[in-house]
């Protein structure tokens, strides 16, 4: 007798599946057999992830209380807090308020541009809708590195940008290799998803609700602060946190268009294991950046359970 | 539902404007990069005729071409396998309770949104232990390479096909599988014959995410690869640091290109899923968004 899913019991009312007489031992060893299989069928994902993600995880944490002898190499012994002691150095910090001021600018201009932009959309016939999410749904999929590349070609010494702008008589522009470039690449890497969640948010909005508070005689901005605005923010809070992550970690944006006084979380990582081969700091920094991105993981399920 | 107004006036035309604003912003610089790959001038910025001589140039490039066979065989082993075991994850936590079940369902999750370089830190840290074990136990040293750079892949890839399944199975009612069961289907027929046919479109727009995944991946396949086997992105980004040439231009449209390909597939895929439901977990990874469109 095969039952799948819901409480045990209520199934057995709805849809009798036997005419044999169901004990509550029977019953038992039907959920134990049950139990028993879905724990097989998770088992290759189990090991998998155990294997390559949580002993990874704990490798990180072990690593970075290790020590490093006169070559560099890191010894796993001599425990110490040396590691996190540096992660709260003022080289650290003005770092980290780099990337936590490019992350949160790039997260509050890709929600300024991208909820109008979603709302527009979602408010748009189907057939025009379905259309219109195809052509975010390009850029979405298309290769990072070559969007972000694509950047570096417009944003060059001799890119149309500058040969615009000497064309009008100004000078070359320098915007490569400067925070500003570096913003504008994070903006574009991410801004579908900022935009996605939006949508999804907005396209499920009954707008009659809207017209019931115009009807009340809310004017506009008051039934869109009262009604759609509310209505949205479980968009707007995982679209904020899905653009905020990634561009807190970035690494490949800063790499391509940043210089070198831009550096920025995620290459300053990088470059602890594959430049200056300090794995212990390296590896408190990440543990650093994931309780970062967990707190604001949970945040977002937090806010999220009270919004939905 | 949906079927309320629009506001009318100045202010949509406002929002029109941003919309078109968006839209350029979004595909200027593609377009612009397209463009520039088939300008035959050696200097990227000044444009002088148009030619495919960077795309002849690209075929005969020995490193690219192999950068590329190595991306191709990464991105197939990897999504084979992390298709079969994620979709098993999905069937498993949608489907079952048993011991275990919660922790699993937290960790399956955590590779989605932990940033690349964490993942990559933790690859790398981990087989270069690994390895120092295993050359204890054995005696002989592993490198990293293609090997590694695949197992990486399947652990950041199982988590996505596994989202994407779960969001397909959990619009299913289950009294199908249940049906299947009472006229005496065997659990094996029952999944073959009901259960997969229905979760199909599922798995296969997962299939076509870790693709695409491991197709792009630049960071933890920096990490983990070797000194001689690298994939093409990786290559192409080692190049970019160096400098724009319309090598990389023609290189980043070939990839371009191939990167829509599988938005076509994919959303022609998304066709044949059931309506409504909840998506918000897909939604993470925009993946049933079209289905949505869909139900308006």
């Amino acid at each position: 007798m095969e039952r799948r899913g819901g409480q045990p019991g209520d199934r057995l009312m709805t849809t009798p599946t036997t005419t044999a007489r169901i004990t509550p031992e029977l019953e038992a060893a039907a959920e134990r057999a049950k139990a028993r299989r879905g724990f097989l069928v998770s088992l290759p994902a189990y090991v998998y992830l155990v294997v390559f993600f949580v002993i990874p995880f704990g490798l990180v944490v072990v690593y970075s209380f290790a020590t490093r002898d006169s070559t560099g190499l890191t010894v796993l012994r001599d425990w110490n807090l040396d590691s996190y002691q540096r992660v709260f150095a003022s080289e650290v910090l003005v770092i980290f308020l780099r990337s936590l001021g490019l992350a949160l600018s790039t997260t509050v201009i890709c929600l300024g541009f991208s909820y109008p932009f979603a709302y527009y959309i979602a408010t748009r016939p189907p057939k025009v809708r379905n259309i219109l999410l195809v052509f975010v749904m390009i850029p979405f999929w298309s290769n990072f590195l070559v969007r972000t590349y694509a950047w570096r070609v417009l944003l060059g010494s001799d890119g149309p940008i500058s040969q615009i702008s000497q064309a009008l008589g100004g000078e070359p522009m320098r915007l490569l290799f400067t925070n500003s470039a570096v913003l504008i690449g994070l903006v574009y890497g991410f801004m579908p998803f900022m935009v996605l969640p939006l949508y999804a948010a907005l396209e499920r909005m009954d707008w009659r609700l809207v017209e019931a508070a115009r009807d009340l005689y809310a004017s506009g901005w008051s039934a869109f602060r009262k009604v759609t605005l509310p209505i949205s923010l479980p968009g707007v809070i995982a679209g904020s946190i899905l653009v905020f992550i990634p561009s807190l970690g970035a690494y490949v944006t800063p790499a391509l268009l940043g210089g070198a006084r831009t550096v920025l979380m995620g290459d300053y990582i990088v470059s602890q294991f594959l430049a200056a081969r300090n794995w212990p700091f390296g590896s408190a920094l990440s543990v650093g950046l994931m309780a970062i991105m967990l707190a604001a993981t949970l945040i977002y399920f937090r806010a999220g359970a009270k919004t939905a | 539902m949906n079927e309320g107004t629009a506001p009318k006036g100045p202010i949509d035309r406002l929002l029109a404007a941003n919309t078109w604003l968006v839209y350029l912003f979004f595909y200027a610089p593609i377009i612009l990069l397209i463009v520039f790959s088939f300008n035959d001038n050696r200097n990227v910025g000044i444009w002088t005729e148009p030619s495919l001589r960077w795309y002849g140039e690209m075929f005969q490039d020995t490193r690219v071409m192999g950068a590329l066979r190595n991306s191709l065989v990464v991105a197939f082993i990897s999504t084979i396998v992390s298709t079969i075991v994620g979709t098993m994850l999905a069937i498993a936590l949608e489907r079952y309770r048993f011991r275990g079940r919660g922790a699993l369902d937290g960790i399956a999750y955590l590779p989605i949104i932990i940033p690349d370089v964490t993942m990559a830190v933790m690859l790398l840290i981990f087989f270069f232990q690994a390895f120092g074990i295993l050359e204890e136990l054995t005696g002989t040293r592993l490198t990293t390479g293609l090997g590694t750079i695949t197992l990486a892949h399947i652990a950041f890839n199982i988590s996505f096909v596994a989202v994407v399944v779960r969001a397909r199975l959990s619009q299913l009612d289950s009294s199908l599988e249940e049906a299947a069961a009472d006229l005496y289907a065997s659990r094996w027929q029952a999944f073959r014959r009901v259960t997969l046919p229905l979760i199909a479109p599922g798995v296969a727009g997962g299939a076509l995410l870790a693709l695409t995944l491991s197709l792009d991946d630049v960071v933890v396949t920096q990490f983990v690869s070797g000194a001689g086997a690298t994939t093409l992105p990786v290559y192409v980004f080692g190049l970019v640091r160096r400098g724009v040439t319309p090598l990389i231009n023609a290189v980043s449209t070939v990839m371009l290109l191939a990167s829509m390909i599988l938005v076509g597939l994919s959303l022609g895929l998304q066709r044949t899923r059931p309506r409504g439901g909840e998506e918000s977990s897909a939604a993470v990874i925009g993946s049933s968004i079209p289905s949505d469109a869909k139900s308006g």
